[in-house]
């Protein structure tokens, strides 16, 4: 009996073994089309996970944030490398769209229409969207790019190979090639000041409070706060891209 | 650097309303366009040399080694562009050894890779190994070094030897052709797949590239051979020509349809980036688009093609003709290339506007550089005519027993 026993549990062990590494095989051989499905989940963040929220009534255009980021990051100071930037949209009777940036909104805002044209007109202050199906994530091809566990799109610069397929695949126009570095910059949601419980620099000196962020998993945050009681949407949401940046006001036309 | 600044500040004076400040520099410039040009004359050349092999159109005979080193010339040069393109380029290995699976760009390495080793060489070397015995033994010094070292030191020609090759080289070939159409497909894939860029984000961009890969690599062979009989002072074989010819259209003609069924759905569809786009082809692409790809490219070579189908000049003009076109379609594609590369970086993220692309005659990315990276496969393909030249390989055994 016992030796009947022990066969019977060989045979288990071979079968159970055999499924085992059978299964390994089979699912290391489609383990790269996971791949295909990185869009179609956002990942779930357990601990914090940032969201930001900017709200287009507050803004006055002053441009300090984008002044405040190029400082605070070392971003080149010439005017087609920015982190953060102001756009002015005016949008005039005929309903035509008329947007401008000058260095980004650094020095500020001079409206070029004439006042009796003007229909309305606002700011949108741009930045990263640390979208959490991120498309530059996504189409890194050595994964120097990444989304952190707070939910921040961050670089590896020892590692980018300065491709530029994620600056092709940002449908914000949120990263540039650093002309020194040959590697690709953004925004890193000043991940550095985070660390040490500092706002980051673009939010701490916005004069207006138009901009806020927190963590989108705590029902009491900030963010949470501004969520509920605003009507807020997200550029592009068509593309589906996971975006954590929540406008305020937004108008159609912003894009 | 500071040319670099200055040649922005240029562009910057040439914004047509509003791009995004970070858009103002292309990303992508000329080099990036002959990456994927490059990339499909191998995948057209192969394809040719394929239907030789696969479908017995021995009539394709006098084309068929030539077509194979074309595309293994082109395809040691196919990764120059990208690697030299990029930031960090001595980081290029990484792609290879940390590939991030959810990239479209991750496979390339491997793509290419297997392309050249397990189709482009192995094809060629089983189809050349009996020939390299044979020139080993008949010439000497460093040649006859090169020969063996090239057939791996085999010297069995014995018929049951020479009947493996054959069968090696035929399974190898089968391969080769859903290989040629993923290696070229797939780079219209790192294209199509980019959603934030309605340009470029198109189902069809895979089969588009795919089907003027096909085109550009067979104009590319008919050129060689028409340039190289001539060179050769022999006659060419009009039939092998004509059959090219016919294929050349008939898959021109199916490229044409994908390309305008790409338009016409872009058209009929007209979603929130139509006016960007639209203005943009009639704005900064009209040249490129319409004279280069469109007229030069395409539409003269259908009618000459088509009309060669029906009506046959005399010999002479024929050949004329086809010179001509298979020079016309290869600019029309390397516009077609053009112009979904930089014309897809031209207009704005935002919709409000056009940045333009400047480009110098000097430097790692100015025309100078891209001609060079053109020409060295031609050189590459020199050598490789001198070295393994199709036309003396020996046909039949008793050519071989008289050798």
């Amino acid at each position: 009996m016992k030796q009947e026993k022990s066969n019977i549990s060989r045979r288990d062990f071979f079968k159970a073994g055999t499924f085992i590494i059978g299964g390994l095989t089979v699912t290391s051989v489609f383990t790269p089309f996971n791949g295909l499905l990185f869009a179609t989940e956002a990942p779930e963040g357990k601990g914090k996970w940032y969201g930001i929220g900017i709200d287009i009534n507050k803004c006055i255009g002053c441009g300090k944030c984008a002044n405040a980021c190029k400082l605070e990051n070392n971003v080149p100071k010439e005017p087609f490398y920015f982190r953060s930037w102001v756009e002015q949209y005016t949008i005039k009777n005929d309903g035509s769209v008329v947007v401008e940036s000058p260095n980004g909104g650094i020095d500020g805002f001079k409206q070029s229409i004439p006042d009796e044209e003007i229909f309305k007109s606002f700011f949108v202050p741009k930045m990263c969207n640390h979208c959490a199906k991120s498309p530059c994530v996504q189409v890194c091809p050595v994964g120097a790019t990444f989304e952190s566990p707070e939910g921040i799109v961050l670089v590896d610069e020892s590692y980018c190979i300065g491709c530029r397929y994620c600056v092709q695949a940002c449908p914000y126009g949120c990263r540039y090639i650093h002309p020194e570095k040959g590697t690709v910059d953004k925004c890193t949601l000043c991940v550095h000041r985070l660390e040490k419980d500092l706002q980051p620099a673009c939010f701490e000196i916005c004069p207006t409070e138009a901009r806020i962020f927190g963590d989108l998993n705590d029902p009491k945050s900030n963010i949470n706060y501004f969520l509920k009681n605003h009507t807020c949407m997200v550029i592009k949401p068509h593309l589906n891209t996971g975006s954590k940046l929540f406008y305020n006001a937004l108008s159609s036309e912003v894009r | 650097m500071e040319n670099h600044i200055q040649n922005l500040n240029e562009v910057l004076s040439q914004v047509d309303g509003y791009v995004y400040p970070n858009e103002i520099e292309l990303n992508w410039s000329i080099l990036i366009v002959l990456y994927p040009y490059i990339t499909g004359l191998v995948a057209g050349a192969f394809i040719l040399a394929s239907l030789e092999r696969i479908f017995k159109l021995h009539i394709l005979k006098p084309t068929y080694g030539l077509a194979l080193l074309t595309a293994l010339s082109f395809m040691l040069v196919a990764t120059m562009p990208l690697v030299s393109h990029l930031g960090k380029p001595f980081r290029a290995y990484e792609i290879m050894v940390t590939p991030h699976l959810s990239s479209a760009m991750a496979i390339f390495g491997f793509v290419y890779l297997w392309y050249l080793l397990v189709v482009l060489l192995l094809e060629i070397w089983f189809d050349y190994r009996r020939d390299m015995v044979l020139w080993a033994n008949e010439t000497t010094g460093f040649k006859r070094f090169l020969y063996k070292v090239l057939s791996l030191w085999t010297t069995d020609i014995s018929p049951k030897a020479i009947a493996l090759d054959d069968k090696m080289g035929y399974i190898v070939t089968i391969i080769g052709v859903p290989s040629a159409f993923l290696l070229h497909g797939y780079v219209g894939f790192i294209f199509g797949s980019i959603k934030a860029n309605p340009w470029w984000s198109t189902v069809l961009m895979p089969v588009i590239f795919l089907f003027s890969a096909i085109v550009s690599g067979i104009a590319l062979v008919m050129l060689i051979y028409i340039i190289i009989s001539k060179i050769r002072k022999i006659k060419i074989d009009m039939a092998c020509l004509d059959m090219i010819a016919s294929y050349l259209f008939y898959i021109l003609v199916i490229d044409f349809v994908l390309e305008g069924l790409d338009q016409v759905h872009r058209i009929y569809e007209a979603e929130e980036s139509f006016e960007v786009l639209h203005k943009l082809v009639f704005g900064r692409l009209f040249f490129t688009l319409f004279i280069m790809q469109g007229l030069i490219g395409t539409i003269v070579p259908l009618l000459t093609l088509g009309t060669i189908q029906f009506y046959k000049p005399k010999e002479k003009l024929r050949k004329v003709i086809y010179l001509i076109t298979a020079a016309l379609i290869l600019i029309g594609v390397f516009f077609m290339r053009w112009n979904v590369v930089i014309g897809g970086q031209l207009f704005s993220k935002s919709f409000y506007g056009y940045t333009s692309f400047k480009i110098g005659l000097i430097g790692a990315e100015g025309y100078l550089m891209a001609a060079v990276w053109l020409v060295v496969p031609l050189l590459i393909l020199s050598f490789l005519i001198w070295l393994l030249p199709p036309w003396k390989k020996k046909e039949s055994m008793s050519e071989i027993k008289e050798a």
